[in-house]
């Protein structure tokens, strides 16, 4: 099954122009997120010290960061004294290349997949799908994004773009069945597909949502059992990690646990927690025969070395962030034409795809910073996206008319007599360009918005009346 | 109290009588105001949209406007211009040693208006009388970077004749955002029109708040899709005498 309509980051603004008047569209997407932040709004008041957890959190993150290679070791050796094979690669070809590799060599015509936004970061489907391994996505968002041969568009639930009727037209096409929109129905369908190719694969890829340097376990949490079947069913499991996956021990990811569930889908814990350390041993019935643990730098490490920038990797991909942010509401995950939408995607994406193909991303944002507010793990993402601007800017990634305007605006506001008298200038010619409704004619603005009349007077004007002339 | 005024290139060119009521306000409960017109702008459309040089130059500009001016306090009619100053300024790190000391000092001098009022002045009725249905917009720097939430509130709950209603979406931005509302033009209009509907909600007859741009942005789709409602700078509420 080939999947992925890649966006092209080129198209952003006419994708955003058109995607924001798809009413159904954006109905889907706003009853999604906000069931999720009302779900999470409940559970969070579990706890009456939840900004304490946060802080702790950022700052286990921080540790680890600051130690980051004594984790990576400390867990790469634990893995495999549990009997894990670790491989370790720099890039998202390379990445892809060794669990391509991992997965022919079994000579297993068939691949299981659960959620796993890594594995989409690198490319893995359609890499897979080139070396002609049949590759199925077994969670049911990624299963319904794949058979509409689209990217998920959303970190946490891949297929929130879309309605159940959109659903259930959808597998009607697809899987030549009779269309319902029940819920209930169309997953057992689902289930039912499925389960043939869970007993029939013979490679299982995971992601890892959170990895324990102590013990070298990883930790994987999903809510359908589809993620526990894929690692433990077919003979070999490969699982792909972020570097910035890694915790210390067992009490930190305790923490992260309870962080993780309540931000992403308001739960307080998610239906199936797995922590797989090493594959299956001697006597035991369950488990795949090898386990093979993928870590994945691809940019990390430069986001390590920068001082700002390194925040970014506390991430635990729970999608907070995107569920109240009002640009993605309004768009949608396939309006930022990354892997990674939303906010936090849009400070990430520039490390993973190069700064110049993403130089649209942060501004895509009125930095309102409900991100910020509402980020398990306290990433200042406004400040982030704030900081990608003034990078592309210096590096000189923005239009010319732009750069001239903000010259312009500098020549006048450093002097206050030109300030003033373009000022006045405005107000004596601005008659002219008022609208049929009374307001101020402006490129852009006006399409949608009235802007006002100008005064007759500046403040400075009044001012100075009031004050008999100083 | 001896308070220096600074008046946002927004409020100057477009919403001068905003301004004008700030001093009333201030005037009537017996503050002494000095305003010093070699003022022009803070540098915040040029640093959110990531020219930290011209930024820069502008941050300097004020600094060396503002700093030893012989005023207790400054106070400006704006959460977003007071953010810049406040917050942003210790972000542009190519400040030299010089202008990092005066914005230390200036930093802890400046306040927005209704926290200036609330929180330095401890003054929740500053006298005013205004007839109407008010629900209030939270803009985001006033409420994310300087934690203003019931300094407004408490303000409007004195003010005479006015019944304050709260909307669903108080916090939720406006989408206004500086230029991105028209490097993003549709999206930003549809963050308006989301907030317009919540707005419609309470019934109100007008929305405040304590920036002039917000307000701009609201104000302009209120108008556009022929809403009743109206925005008033909280200034403007406050201005208006109960005497």
């Amino acid at each position: 099954m080939t999947r992925k309509t890649p966006i092209q980051p080129e198209f952003l603004d006419a994708l955003l122009r058109e995607r924001i008047h798809d009413e159904s569209l954006r109905g889907n997407i706003r009853r999604a997120t906000q069931t999720s932040l009302n779900k999470r709004r409940a559970v969070v008041s579990d706890y009456e010290d939840w900004e304490t957890l946060r802080q702790l959190a950022h700052d286990v993150k921080s540790h680890v960061m600051d130690h980051l290679p004594v984790y990576m070791a400390r867990f790469a050796q634990r893995a495999r004294e549990a009997g894990a094979v670790v491989h370790y690669a720099s890039t998202a070809e390379e990445a892809s290349r060794i669990v391509c590799d991992l997965a022919e060599e079994t000579g297993e015509p068939l691949v299981v997949k659960s959620k796993s936004m890594t594995t989409e970061e690198i490319e893995l489907t359609p890499a897979l799908e080139r070396r002609g391994l049949r590759t199925v996505e077994t969670d049911l968002g990624e299963y319904i994004v794949q058979l509409a041969k689209e990217p998920p568009s959303h970190i946490t639930a891949p297929a929130l773009h879309k309605s159940r009727g959109e659903i259930g037209a959808l597998f009607a096409e697809k899987l030549g069945i009779p269309y319902t929109d029940d819920p209930q129905e169309l997953t057992d369908i689902a289930r039912k597909i499925l389960r043939e190719d869970f007993l029939e694969a013979g490679v299982g890829i995971s992601g890892v949502n959170f990895a324990v340097a102590e013990t070298g376990t990883i930790c994987v949490v999903e809510n359908e059992g589809n993620a526990r079947l894929s690692m433990s069913l077919p003979k070999r499991h490969i699982a792909v990690m972020g570097m910035e996956k890694l915790l210390p021990d067992y009490s930190s990811l305790a923490l992260f646990l309870n962080l993780l569930g309540r931000s992403a889908t308001g739960q307080r814990l998610t239906c199936y927690t797995s922590l797989i350390t090493g594959p299956r041993r001697g006597k035991e019935c369950d488990g795949p025969d090898d386990l093979h643990i993928v870590i994945l730098d691809n940019g990390r490490s430069r986001m390590l070395q920068d001082d700002r920038l390194r925040e970014a990797l506390y991430c635990i991909r729970c999608g907070a962030c995107m569920n109240v942010c009002p640009v993605y509401q309004k768009v949608g995950g396939h309006g930022y034409g990354s892997v990674y939408s939303g906010p936090i995607g849009s400070v990430i994406t520039p490390v993973f795809r190069g700064e110049e193909r993403s130089k649209k991303l942060p501004y895509a944002s009125s930095l309102c910073g409900a991100c910020a507010e509402i980020c398990p793990v306290k990433i200042d993402i406004h400040h982030h996206l704030l900081d990608w601007r003034r990078r592309i800017v210096s590096h000189g990634h923005v239009p010319l008319r732009e750069r001239i305007a903000m010259r312009l605006f500098l020549l006048l506001a450093r002097h206050t007599t030109l300030f003033d008298f373009a000022g006045r200038l405005g107000r004596v010619f601005s008659p002219l360009l008022r609208g049929k409704d009374g307001g101020l004619q402006v490129p852009v603005w006006s399409r949608t918005r009235r802007f006002p009349a100008l005064p007759q007077q500046s403040f400075k004007q009044m001012w100075r009346e009031k004050n008999g002339r100083s | 109290m001896k308070v220096s005024l600074f008046i946002p290139c927004m409020t100057d060119q477009l919403f001068p009588e905003s301004g004008m009521n700030m001093i009333r306000v201030l005037e009537r409960i017996g503050v002494e105001v000095q305003y010093d017109p070699r003022q022009t702008c803070c540098g915040q459309p040029a640093f959110n949209t990531g020219y930290h040089e011209e930024s820069l130059v502008l941050a300097e500009r004020f600094l060396d406007i503002f700093d030893g001016d012989g005023s207790d306090r400054i106070v400006a009619p704006s959460g977003s211009c007071t953010t810049m100053v406040k917050v942003f300024y210790g972000d542009l790190l190519t400040l030299s040693p010089p202008y990092r000391e005066k914005a230390e000092r200036v930093r802890a001098r400046i306040h927005e208006f209704t926290s200036f009022l609330v929180d330095v002045l401890e003054h929740e009725d500053v006298g005013a009388a205004f007839e109407g249905r008010v629900t209030l917009h939270d803009s985001c720097h006033a409420l994310r970077e300087l934690h203003i939430k019931e300094q407004p509130r408490r303000l409007l709950r004195h003010v005479r004749g006015l019944e304050l209603v709260e909307m669903q979406a108080a916090e939720v931005c406006c989408g206004f955002g500086g230029t991105f509302a028209v490097k993003y033009a549709d999206v930003s209009a549809s963050m308006a029109e989301e907030k317009i509907e919540s707005i419609e909600e309470t019934g109100a007859d007008f929305v405040t708040g304590v920036d002039s741009s917000c307000l701009m942005q609201i104000d302009g789709m209120l108008r556009r899709r022929g809403s009743a409602a109206r925005c008033v700078h909280i200034a403007d509420i406050l201005g208006g005498s109960a005497a």
